[in-house]
């Protein structure tokens, strides 16, 4: 039996012509700008990084539509397959690693090099919001309710942590956190969860490898360490500041040209980007940002299912989270640590998982008005 | 509770829970917001300094160094252009490949290349690595032609210090070196000092006058990247190439000089009367300062350190000798001006002298010389004489003189280690010793033994100044970049203010010890008329003689080991009439002034006379043979 108004099913041609075709402008945009800035980081020239960032954008592109296309009930159903295959494939990585190809962190699949951890985001949104569609809200205390999340959450979390990459195990944890948050988690499990995380961190800081251990001292202290690990988050300060508030101009960044910052085309493109178009720049680029973000809370609130709302809210988080770990990171902020821009750093992973994203939030917007029941199935109960 | 209702309150919770969630994001994003302001506006200056800062580098431009030239526009040291082979590591693939495919066309040792290998991994993959210096036209050709299978190989041209006439001048040249701790703390900052290749002037004129020879810094404003590698000029400024200085020395009679003393540890000075220009000056044995510009090595300069007649030492400046009998125009003047003697008035030799208990020996101890006036005595170097007219002033009459005539205090010549020489006074010897001045010393003083000490340059200058009666002050530098120095007193030099008579008195008596039969030094006349000199001999004992030896006879010099054996000294100007050149030879352990030394002194003066008349006659009459060329 159903109840509420299911909307007939859509056609292919409705489902594309409700397809949110602003954020994909506001992408394409955040796109270009990354192949401007991929451009300028080689000194101006499309080799090595702008013209393949060219391809894989394309290729994220037709995956976001592919996705947004397709059925929510379809995303629903299979969330847990989805999952479990990204969990092999973070174990693959894994045993990769101990077969003596060294520490890796992706898959090799030839035209691009997949991490699993950065599809994990995804999936275990997806599986979050599949679970907590199925509790009612005066189940939510009940470890029915937060133990298998707690399960699903923390297996994926240990292999990231084990890679080691610190920075993606403590990312799938907040986002994961928002997603319980917004369905309905009380607040007191939050406020155990982070007093229990205190009292365990003294005694995880002597798990920690010794450069992370660095990473975190030098955060505290940049001046410890001048020339090592201080030395990119000093520059990468020297490159934002110089830039002022209109920036040195386009190919003519010099912390970036004469490679006083590091790692430009990946972690630190928002500091080049900086650099050369000064604080108008930076802030044009949170601000395109802060919309993406705005349209995801939107298409959440609007979505008639709690799945469709949770899986929006949990992808706006991971975009909100990888934005502003990346930006506080160059400005000095927080620890430096590997989280790239998303939609802009040089990276095949980062962009296809940030716009399989977005190809799952305008799904949900494509299907707001889609009514299943709990098991995600139509009309069943 | 309906389902409808259970679902609307989980939407209302869910909505108020996003709404709170995305309330925090927005703050978050507040936060980068203030954070760019900060860095990128209130910071904005600090780090905009920070980034140039970064980017850009100011390279030194070495300036050319000085030359040093002699009076008439000869080079005595110039910079050569050093060319050197040098390998980049990261043009060249292979650097062990590279240095066979150089070593088949020059000659490369195999110290060289283990230091090659060596820097090639300790430097940066883009600095330069010298594999070879020093190489000939025909090497140098020999790579240029084979470039294109030598890459990452090139040439490169550096300075390096040349002294073309070797030794002749070392003393007065000196030497350059690389800058030491010292010379960075006591230098003025310039930031040449800290060039890894930087040379400065470690000794001679090339210390005293290196800050003009060094010239000015060129600065090269560069932009480098993070590694350092150049990217391109932002701004230049050439500096100032150092200053040529010109001494007045003459190369060729510098050179006749040095030849004519030999190896025997000798000092040789000689001045122009009138001025003080020094023409040549001589310490011997002396030491090639080319060694030095190529660095020296360990076993060359502990040998020249052990040499027991110490190459290293200007003794010139440096060494300090009791003058003996070229100290008796000191206190003969010192006599004359006091008013205890005249010209004629004569004074008995017996061939000692008794001063209350102690007798002094006159050198013709036996028989003695009998009477004798100031010219006679002067000519026969009658010690008893000296003596008596030496009792009659006392010890500060003759020290008084000794300064005067440029003994017992710094000259101020343009080298380093000049020493002062010793005129002591009743004062002096109060304060020193806490007793009062024995009588003995004043009878020793007068004929330049005891405590008398003089350098050969001071001995040169007392020579000068007695012959023209002008205080002049020795030196040897012309002209720095072209211009006479501002410092230079001496271009009028002022009269000593000595009674003229007394003056011609002294310079007859030199004259007669060179040229009358009875004179000590008539073995080392001039006989060419016209050219003839004045001078006059000294002995300078080294140890005392014993009574006992004395009375058995005096053990020849030639018996006796080389440390105990006398100095010879001999002073001489000429021509007689208004005379032009000063000269004065010390040869240490060398036996009688007047058989070793005086010689060297006739042959020096005619040398430096007929050099005169042929430039004279070279050049034009009236410029007095300075003219240049």
């Amino acid at each position: 039996m159903s109840f509420g108004l299911n909307r007939h099913e859509l056609s292919l041609g409705q489902k594309l012509w409700q397809v949110n075709w602003g954020i994909v402008l506001i992408l394409t945009a955040l796109a270009c700008i990354g192949f401007a800035m991929l451009y300028s980081a080689a000194g101006g020239a499309m080799e090595p990084w702008a013209q393949r960032q060219m391809l894989r954008f394309a290729l994220g592109f037709c995956i976001m539509i592919v996705v947004a296309v397709i059925d929510i009930r379809f995303w629903m159903r299979w969330a847990y397959v989805l999952y479990a295959g990204t969990l092999v494939m973070l174990v693959a990585v894994e045993l990769q690693g101990r077969v003596g190809m060294g520490a890796q962190r992706w898959l090799d699949f030839g035209f691009v090099q997949l991490q699993p951890s950065e599809l994990m985001k995804i999936m275990l949104v997806l599986v979050l919001a599949k679970h907590f569609h199925s509790i009612p809200l005066e189940r939510m205390g009940r470890i029915s309710a937060w133990g298998p999340p707690a399960l699903l959450l923390a297996v994926p979390v240990a292999l990231v942590a084990k890679q080691p990459d610190l920075g993606t195990s403590l990312m799938l944890i907040m986002g994961s956190a928002a997603v319980a948050f917004a369905a309905g988690m009380r607040w007191w499990k939050f406020a155990l969860a982070i007093i229990g995380a205190a009292a365990a961190a003294p005694v995880a800081w002597n798990f920690l490898r010794d450069y992370q251990k660095e990473r975190i001292l030098t955060f505290m202290d940049p001046s410890r360490d001048p020339l090592g690990a201080g030395y990119h988050i000093t520059q990468s300060k020297i490159a934002l500041g110089s830039g002022g508030l209109t920036g040195k101009g386009f190919l003519l960044g010099t912390q970036s040209h004469l490679n006083f910052l590091p790692e430009k085309q990946t972690d630190f493109i928002y500091t080049m980007f900086a650099e050369e178009f000064g604080m108008v720049g930076a802030m044009t680029l949170l601000a395109l940002y802060a919309l993406l973000i705005l349209y995801g809370f939107a298409i959440a609130l609007r979505a008639s299912t709690q799945f469709g709302r949770l899986v929006a809210v949990g992808i706006v988080t991971h975009l909100f989270l990888s934005v502003f770990i990346n930006c506080a990171m160059v400005m000095g902020m927080i620890p430096a640590k590997g989280v790239p821009l998303p939609m802009i750093s040089y990276g095949g992973s980062s962009m296809l998982v940030t716009m399989l994203g977005f190809g799952l939030l305008m799904m949900v917007w494509v299907h707001r008005d889609t009514q299943f029941s709990r098991g995600g199935l139509q009309d069943s109960d | 509770m309906g389902r409808r209702q259970r679902d609307q309150d989980r939407e209302r919770l869910f909505t108020r829970r996003a709404l709170l969630l995305g309330a925090a994001q927005a703050c978050l994003f507040g936060g980068l917001g203030a954070r760019l302001y900060y860095l990128q506006v209130i910071e904005a200056e600090k780090y905009a300094t920070l980034a140039e800062d970064n980017r850009m580098n100011m390279r030194l431009l070495v300036p050319p160094r000085g030359r040093i030239l002699d009076r008439f526009g000869e080079v005595l040291a110039t910079s050569r252009l050093n060319y050197r082979v040098v390998l980049v590591r990261e043009q060249a693939p292979n650097v062990e490949a590279t240095i066979d495919a150089i070593a088949r066309l020059i000659t490369v040792g195999e110290a060289d290349r283990r230091r090659v290998l060596r820097d090639v991994r300790r430097k940066r993959a883009f600095v330069p690595v010298m594999v070879r210096e020093d190489l000939s036209w025909e090497e140098v050709a020999r790579l240029e032609v084979n470039a294109p299978d030598l890459p990452g190989v090139s040439i490169d041209v550096g300075q390096s210090r040349l002294y073309p006439h070797t030794e002749a001048v070392g003393h007065i040249l000196g030497y350059v070196g690389i800058v030491s701790e010292v010379d960075l703390k006591s230098g003025t900052g310039d930031p040449l000092l800290e060039l890894p290749d930087f040379r400065i002037g470690k000794n001679g004129v090339e210390k005293i006058h290196d800050q003009a020879l060094r010239g000015v810094a060129g600065a090269s404003q560069i932009e480098v990247n993070a590694v350092g590698r150049v990217i391109r000029e932002l701004n230049r400024d050439d500096g100032r190439p150092g200053r040529d200085v010109e001494l007045t020395i003459d190369i060729h009679l510098q050179a006749f000089v040095r030849e004519r003393v030999g190896e025997e540890s000798t000092a040789a000075v000689v001045m122009d009367c009138r001025n003080g220009e020094i023409l040549s000056l001589v310490s011997a044995p002396a030491f090639d300062p080319n060694m030095f510009s190529a660095g020296l090595k360990a076993s060359d300069w502990e040998e020249l350190q052990a040499h027991p007649k110490t190459p290293l030492t200007n003794k010139a400046v440096s060494g300090q000798y009791a003058p003996g009998s070229t100290f008796k125009m000191v206190t003969a003047l010192a006599a004359l001006e006091a008013g205890v003697i005249t010209a004629n008035q004569t004074i008995h030799c017996p061939g000692h002298y008794e001063l209350g208990e102690r007798r002094f020996h006159c050198w013709k101890y036996k028989g003695g010389h009998g009477a004798m006036n100031m010219a006679e005595a002067l000519m026969q170097s009658c010690d008893v004489f000296f003596y008596e007219i030496a009792r009659r002033i006392g010890i500060d009459k003759i020290s008084d003189m000794a300064q005067r005539l440029g003994i017992g205090s710094l000259l101020g010549i343009e080298l380093p280690g000049e020493r002062s020489g010793l005129a002591p006074t009743r004062a002096w010897y109060q304060r020193r010793r806490a007793a009062s001045w024995p009588q003995g010393e004043t009878v020793n003083a007068a004929i330049g033994q005891g405590m008398i000490l003089a350098t050969p340059l001071q001995l040169a200058t007392m020579t000068a100044r007695l012959a023209s009666g002008l205080a002049i002050s020795p030196h040897l530098t012309r002209t720095i970049g072209g211009r006479v120095p501002l410092d230079r007193a001496h271009a009028a030099p002022p009269s000593l203010g000595i009674n003229p008579q007394h003056l011609a008195l002294v310079q007859r008596g030199m004259a007669m010890v060179t040229n009358e039969q009875r004179g000590t030094g008539y073995k080392a006349r001039i006989t060419e008329p016209g050219l003839e000199m004045a001078g006059k001999s000294g002995t300078a004992q080294v140890r005392i003689i014993s009574k006992a030896e004395r009375d058995t006879g005096v053990k020849k010099n030639e018996d006796l080991p080389w440390r105990f054996r006398d100095h010879a000294l001999f002073v001489g100007f000429a021509p007689l009439v208004n005379p032009r050149f000063a000269c004065a030879v010390v040869v240490e352990h060398g036996g009688g002034g007047s058989s070793v030394a005086g010689p060297m002194v006739r042959d020096i003066l005619l040398e430096t006379q007929k050099r005169d008349a042929l430039k004279r006659v070279a050049g034009c009459l009236t410029c007095g043979g300075e003219h240049r060329g």
